[in-house]
């Protein structure tokens, strides 16, 4: 690849970069690039950009896919791949240009801050977060080549704890509470309220709540359930189900802030290359391969677009606000920088989207919603004054986490037998039912015995079963 | 780690890692996971080879061509919802209701098929010609493939088992032998080893107390493999076709289609292995195989002549005392009258000589009547190498090349 730069052109830009990053304000971690070739970034993007990670077959088809897709140019690399470490480290494609190194190092420093600052990242141990995963690899391959177990078990228990990884609690930041916790907290709910006159009404009939029911609350971390209560379970399988799940959690975050931390780089990638005094014939290109990146695609939604647009316009709103805004706004006149900072660091796609998606804004984007209709998809509402809250309501229905349904544990044990009830929380929106089957199976696979899901089709209440004799369908009246 | 590589940092400023091609070609570290997913979608093809096999695309390739098989992803399962409900997208400014933004994913392309099957995606694969080959063949032969007199060809290299040692790979390795010989090495090293009660001793749990006893290296066994050679008698496989006018495009089609599953097994499985072709109309002649897969022919049907020419060609190069003879024979079955006595004369004479001798009927579904059949007239062949198929459509084509080939055919005639 000829390209007509080195490595130490490389440095000279990001040491210019670095100056920007402190002036603007950014907090990073230590940042580092590496060099590769397509191969490697192909790679890297099947790992999720981990320097090691445990072998499974959906990393292979993971990268026949993507490699498929750049091989027939239905869609390129990215320019850049970002891992949220302390250090970050961050991969950058040989054969790019200089301009597209450079936007690229300016992105990732744009990254780099959001994950060090962004609430959700909170519980992630950054400076761990290499080892953890060279750790979970480890495990996994000494489990692999174990003789008493193999590749063969190992895989199929990953297959199936896979496909529930993302069963988890959506918010890590809020406590779980154990068991004396729980039945404190049952306990208390049972009570009646605090009366100052009790001693002259009548004392209010109490339920003691059922404590034998188990698990006592509905309980959403379907994995970690099965490791502590399936009693039936090997170490590894245990550890397996723990690796998993904390992958999952690892992976969380950037499910929830797709858009805000794109929106976030890209802004500060434009405001770098703007302040830098870069070559004209390098500006151009910078103008050409931003414009690639942000504008819209249709049909789907590109998170870089949708994020700087917002982003851009809280900025208006704090600067050059419209009269009937500037009532509105709270901390009005506070430097819009400074109010971005806070935003990067308390919100999350949904509530970003929620507070900052205006009527305009979304015509702007023009976001419609569309519907199954036959074999077709239909635009049903577009952004008008009429039914632009109904778009933003859907929009955010499947923003970040949304997308994911929620099922809980109901009871473990609600037969005697073990077997295990769940209930998807329905919002009007089905499962897809030849999906919740094959996860049924590999919950009943992870649990050994029957389990029963409760959730709605068509306008009726059904369980989805699964035991020893396969799958079963049965309406509930 | 101190690496060759020069790592290195400015005062504060970021670490470059430069790149190096020899790095990169080292570490290949999808290799296995992609070889698994590859052995995960063979599984799915091996599945699904009867619609394959039908495809017009593979029909008349060469070995190394590409192909693309259509067959059903591996997916990942989760729990996501159906499409039951809206969902948004973006436009291109000027979206109004009632646009159509898209197909549904399983619209596309995918005959009707169980309407209740949202998202059914078939992704395609690639896979070349040689590798579908392997799989279809994976447990077809030739049957009843008789030692003869002279020359011996070597039809196979492979290796074969024999014995064990202490180093391998570790495919290689044999789980109970390592096992047993842990349990040797654990009862040794037991502290009361005066050898008095030994079974006793195994019995107890963890007598040193110091929890799992650890597989050491030296408890590893692994299977020695030798190369084996197996040899294999000489034999011919005769293609017989009717070419004639009766014959129409898609009847042409189907028999080229058998004939060229044949070509292919043959051609992949036994290398020393004599191809004939003969195509007939009213007079048979001995073609070459690219004549036989692409040219066409018309005229009237005289089937006996394309046997006598096999008859002939047998008699003059494969007599049968030396070589095993196959013969198959492809035709509408839509004879001259008159011809139909010679034809199964010969046809029987072709049984004595032929280790099989093939015929199958190609009669797609015409609705038309009075149509001749020779499957009702060679019925009175009663040899048991005699073996007869009707082919009605592309989806018959698999199975009576199976009936033919299958390994299992024996078992049922014995």
């Amino acid at each position: 690849m000829a390209v007509n730069y080195d490595i130490k052109d490389l440095q000279r830009w990001d040491a210019v970069i670095r100056e920007k990053v402190e002036e603007f304000g950014l907090d990073c971690f230590p940042q580092e690039f590496e060099v590769c070739d397509h191969h490697q970034m192909l790679t890297a993007m099947a790992y999720s950009g981990m320097p090691s990670h445990y072998p499974h077959w959906s990393y292979g088809k993971s990268y026949e896919r993507q490699k498929t897709m750049y091989d027939h140019g239905v869609s390129g690399l990215p320019y850049e791949m970002v891992i949220n470490s302390d250090p970050s480290i961050a991969y950058l494609m040989s054969d790019n240009s200089l301009c597209l190194q450079i936007l690229t190092i300016a992105h990732v420093y744009g990254h780099n801050d959001f994950f060090k600052n962004n609430f959700t990242f909170d519980h992630i141990r950054a400076e761990h977060v290499v080892g953890q995963f060279k750790s979970h690899a480890d495990r996994v391959r000494q489990y692999v080549e174990s003789p008493s177990i193999g590749e063969e078990k190992v895989e199929r228990w990953l297959d199936s704890a896979h496909a529930l990884s993302f069963q988890c609690r959506r918010n890590p930041g809020i406590r779980k509470l154990g068991r004396e916790e729980q039945e404190d907290w049952l306990h208390k709910q049972s009570q009646p309220p605090h009366d100052p006159f009790s001693a002259i009404h009548k004392p209010v009939e109490t339920e003691e709540p059922d404590l034998h029911k188990f698990p006592l609350e509905p309980e959403e971390d379907i994995l970690l359930f099965i490791r502590d209560h399936n009693p039936r379970l090997e170490d590894w399988q245990r550890d397996i189900l723990t690796i998993v799940h904390d992958e999952a959690m690892y992976f969380l975050p950037q499910i929830e802030t797709k858009t805000i931390n794109e929106g976030w780089a890209c802004y500060w990638h434009r405001a770098i290359m703007n302040a830098l005094e870069l070559p004209a014939d390098i500006h151009m290109e910078f103008l050409v391969r931003h414009n690639q990146v942000v504008r819209p695609t249709p049909g789907s939604i590109n998170p870089y677009n949708l994020g700087l647009n917002l982003w851009d316009d809280i900025e208006r709103r704090y600067t050059d606000p419209s009269p009937a805004e500037a009532d509105l706004i709270p901390d009005m006149g506070k430097p819009a920088r400074d109010k971005l900072f806070e935003i990067r660091e308390t919100d999350r796609d949904v509530s970003f989207l929620r507070r900052f998606l205006t009527e305009e804004c979304m015509r702007k984007a023009d976001l419609f919603e569309h519907q199954k209709k036959g074999n077709e998809r239909v635009i049903t509402k577009v952004s008008d004054e009429e039914n632009w809250q109904d778009v933003k309501e859907t929009l955010l229905r499947f923003t970040g986490t949304g997308s994911m349904p929620v099922i809980s544990i109901i009871d473990a044990d609600c037969d005697g037998a073990r077997t295990m009830l769940l209930r998807h929380a329905f919002d009007g929106r089905e499962l897809q039912m030849e999906y919740a089957e094959k996860a049924l199976r590999y919950i009943h696979h992870l649990w050994g015995r029957k389990v029963v899901l409760e959730t709605r089709l068509q306008e009726e209440e059904i369980l989805w079963t699964y035991g020893d004799e396969g799958f079963g369908q049965q309406s509930v009246h | 780690m101190a690496t060759g590589k020069s790592t290195t940092g400015n005062a504060g400023g970021a670490v470059f890692r430069p790149y190096s091609p020899s790095q990169s070609r080292q570490s290949d570290r999808s290799a296995s996971d992609r070889l698994r997913h590859r052995a995960k979608i063979r599984e799915a093809i091996r599945d699904n080879i009867a619609d394959i096999v039908a495809e017009e695309a593979i029909i008349g390739r060469s070995g190394d061509t590409i192909v693309k098989v259509p067959i059903r992803g591996i997916k990942e399962y989760r729990f996501v919802y159906g499409d039951n409900s809206g969902q948004v997208g973006q436009g291109d400014g000027d979206s109004q209701p009632g646009q159509v933004v898209g197909k549904d994913q399983d619209g596309q392309g995918q005959p009707q098929q169980g309407g209740d099957e949202p998202g059914v995606d078939y992704y395609e694969t690639d896979i070349s010609i040689d590798e579908l080959v392997d799989l279809m063949f994976e447990d077809l032969e030739l049957p009843d493939m008789e030692r003869k007199a002279l020359k011996q060809t070597i039809a196979q290299r492979t290796t074969r088992r024999k014995g064990y040692r202490r180093a391998g790979i570790r495919a290689h390795l044999d789980k109970k032998r390592t096992m047993k010989s842990r349990i040797r090495r654990k009862v040794a090293t037991l502290p009361n080893g005066n050898g008095g009660d030994n079974h006793m001793a195994i019995t107890t749990p963890d007598a040193g107390g110091g929890g799992r006893f650890r597989f050491h290296k030296g408890d590893m066994r692994y299977r020695r493999r030798k190369p084996d050679i197996a040899y294999e008698s000489n034999a011919v496989v005769i293609c017989i076709m009717d070419t004639s006018g009766s014959m129409d495009t898609t009847k042409k089609y189907l028999a080229r289609s058998f004939f060229f599953l044949l070509y292919q097994f043959v051609r992949t499985r036994y290398d020393t292995i004599d191809l004939v072709f003969v195509a007939h109309d009213a007079k048979a002649s001995e073609v070459s195989e690219d004549d036989f897969f692409h040219k066409g022919e018309s005229g009237g049907t005289l089937i006996s002549s394309g046997y006598a020419k096999a008859l002939e060609i047998i008699a003059e190069r494969y007599h049968p005392s030396l070589w095993n003879v196959y013969a198959f024979h492809c035709s509408d079955g839509d004879n001259f009258e008159y011809d139909n006595p010679k034809a199964i004369k010969l046809a029987k004479e072709l049984c004595d000589s032929c280790n099989l001798f093939g015929y199958g009927e190609i009669k797609p579904d015409t609705g038309l009547f009075g149509q001749s059949s020779m499957l009702k007239k060679f019925e009175e062949i009663k040899s048991d190498n005699y073996q007869a198929v009707s082919i009605k459509g592309k989806e018959d084509v698999w199975s009576s090349f199976k009936a033919f080939l299958s390994k299992e055919r024996k078992a049922e005639q014995s």
